[in-house]
């Protein structure tokens, strides 16, 4: 089995959001880069998956600027095989879809998180799949290989599924897949620097879709701070002013 | 030329999300001076298909086929887009939930469509097309423009208010033809929990932190959430130590939603936490901190001991109720 993960780069999950230009454009000045948590969820699985056998390699794919490099780095540091980084500016979705597509052949298994913590677009690994023509299952909360056979499970409303399906296959994962991610210890930072990060120039392809603009949420009223020993009013409240119970 | 709009259902019955999904479908055709187009797939009697002609509806595709009870993803898709095709829609509206995140890119790549998820409420301009988003989890805003004929969007849960609009519907058998080879997922078990609120369907949502101590001390929660006919949510720690199950994680990494009341119990509120529920109508935080940041997104705040507060709070619930 060799397996393929998709890997977003993006800011920390504490970072404070700032625009820049007109609110044109992210302000990604002091930014830390991560990798996207639910691609690093995804990664974790498949390293687990090759721990206990019946995987051969696990290659990992962004498409980014240099920039993004480190994070595939770590993502070698933790134990990937090998990087592909597509050298171009994530544009959108179908974009980033059209560059992964001829690098993701010859995979068994494709994995990438349910969104990119920046743009939340869930869009990239359905349309990757649809353009490789092959099935692809979504809300993926766990994976298993049995004598190289694929047991998924999937969440529903209300519940989860285990599946067969066959390879190949893109898994579309979420919460539940892995547990806690993988840090890099010194010797896997160190093995990571001699392993090969691979860049590619981009293929032609038009975005879709154009980020016109962006806005920060208005700021909240203050909250209303009522005793603690009187829940009692706070209940009032919430039935009476703002009729939500 | 039509809108498309995609309407699952659960165990052959619609739900609020379904009418919402219809509204707003309906509003934006009304803006592309077209009709709206519901899929259904599945068996859902006339009866219940004409429902969505309340919320303004114009035709219903029925698609019944056993075969996509395997909720098979390049079948589905295939599916839709013949549908899209046979109707000559301009825009395919799916629900930003579990399935529509699974088919809608799909789709998109089908029919050479731009897509953008998520969306919040109408848009803000239907020619040139152009709708509004959350992004960075929560943390702002974008407004999008899709620059293709054909448009796919996912529609967020709770962003559009249903509202009935009835009108004259009519009620076809689709057939796309899927073949057979498209089918290759295979059901091997299905765990439901019956008796529960869903989660992203809940009116009311009562939430737990680390600050509960303990898996044993969930019973006040449990308590509060079925007076309030509630469903159950708990941070990223809580789902992390394994006290509750990562079905209920709300948060940046769990699941995101948009109850009109979320009451955070013992939670400080991290950002990664308002993410997932920054669009809750109502905040309501109890916490013994007052410096947690839970309460900088709340809307009401005790500054408290949970254990001495959420008792009191079940007993005012009660006496409410009693009350009438």
């Amino acid at each position: 089995m060799k397996i393929l993960v998709l890997i977003s780069n993006v800011p920390d999950t504490t970072t404070k959001i700032r625009f820049s230009g007109d609110n044109k454009a992210f302000d990604a000045s002091g930014v830390q880069w991560i990798i996207n948590p639910w691609d690093e969820l995804a990664l974790t699985r498949a390293l687990e998956l090759k721990e206990s056998g019946g995987v051969e390699s696990i290659t990992v794919v962004n498409v980014g600027a240099k920039i993004t490099e480190p994070t595939l780095r770590k993502a070698l540091a933790v134990g990937a095989d090998d990087a592909i980084r597509v050298d171009a500016e994530p544009i959108d979705a179908y974009f980033v879809a059209s560059q992964l597509a001829p690098l993701a052949e010859g995979y068994d298994i494709i994995m990438a998180g349910i969104e990119a913590s920046d743009y939340n677009g869930s869009g990239v690994g359905g349309m990757l799949a649809e353009m490789l023509g092959i099935n692809s299952v979504s809300a993926v909360s766990g994976l298993e290989l049995e004598n190289g056979q694929l047991k998924v499970h999937r969440d529903i409303d209300g519940g989860t599924q285990m599946l067969d399906i066959p390879a190949p296959v893109m898994l579309v994962v979420q919460k539940g897949i892995a547990k806690e991610p993988k840090i890099p210890a010194m010797r896997g930072i160190m093995m990571a620097r001699k392993k090969p990060l691979n860049v590619v120039a981009p293929v032609a392809a038009d975005a879709r879709t154009e980020f016109l603009a962006y806005e920060l949420p208005a700021s909240k009223a203050a909250c209303k701070m009522i005793d603690e020993d009187n829940a009692k009013e706070l209940i009032r409240l919430l039935h009476e002013e703002a009729k939500v119970i | 030329m039509s809108v498309l709009v995609y309407t699952e259902n659960w165990d052959g019955k619609f739900k609020k999300l379904s009418f919402e999904i219809v509204s707003f479908a309906a509003a934006i055709a009304k803006e592309m001076g077209c009709g709206a187009t519901a899929l259904s797939i599945g068996h859902v009697a006339d009866e219940e298909l004409k429902t969505l002609g309340n919320y303004g509806a114009s035709k219903v595709l029925n698609l019944q086929d056993n075969r996509f009870e395997s909720l098979d993803n390049q079948a589905l898709a295939d599916a839709v887009a013949k549908a899209a095709e046979a109707e000559g829609a301009k825009l395919i509206i799916f629900a930003h939930n579990n399935e529509g995140k699974a088919i809608a890119p799909r789709v998109s790549v089908k029919l050479n469509a731009g897509m953008v998820s998520g969306v919040n409420g109408l848009p803000l301009s239907v020619d040139p097309f152009v709708v509004r988003k959350k992004v960075f989890t929560g943390k702002a805003f974008a407004n999008i423009q899709i620059k293709t004929d054909v448009k796919v969007i996912t529609f967020a849960q709770n962003s559009y208010e249903m509202h009935e609009q009835p009108t004259e519907l009519s009620i076809e058998a689709f057939d796309p033809q899927i073949q057979d080879s498209e089918f290759n997922t295979k059901i091997t078990e299905t765990n439901k929990v019956t008796g529960k609120i869903l989660l992203t369907d809940a009116e009311v949502v009562v939430s737990g932190g680390r600050g509960l101590k303990g898996p044993e001390n969930w019973g006040i929660l449990d308590e509060l959430g079925e007076l309030l006919g509630a469903g159950m949510a708990c941070s990223r720690p809580v789902s992390d130590e394994g006290w509750r199950s990562h079905e209920e994680h709300v948060g940046q990494t769990g699941k995101i939603i948009a109850p009109n009341l979320y009451i955070a119990i013992g939670i400080s509120g991290a950002i990664q936490h308002l993410g997932g529920v920054n669009s809750s109508k109502v905040i309501v935080a109890v916490n013994k901190d007052p410096e947690a940041p839970i309460f900088e997104a709340a809307d009401y705040g005790i500054v408290g001991d949970l254990f001495k507060v959420v008792p009191q709070m079940i007993e005012a619930v009660k006496e409410m109720k009693t009350a009438g």
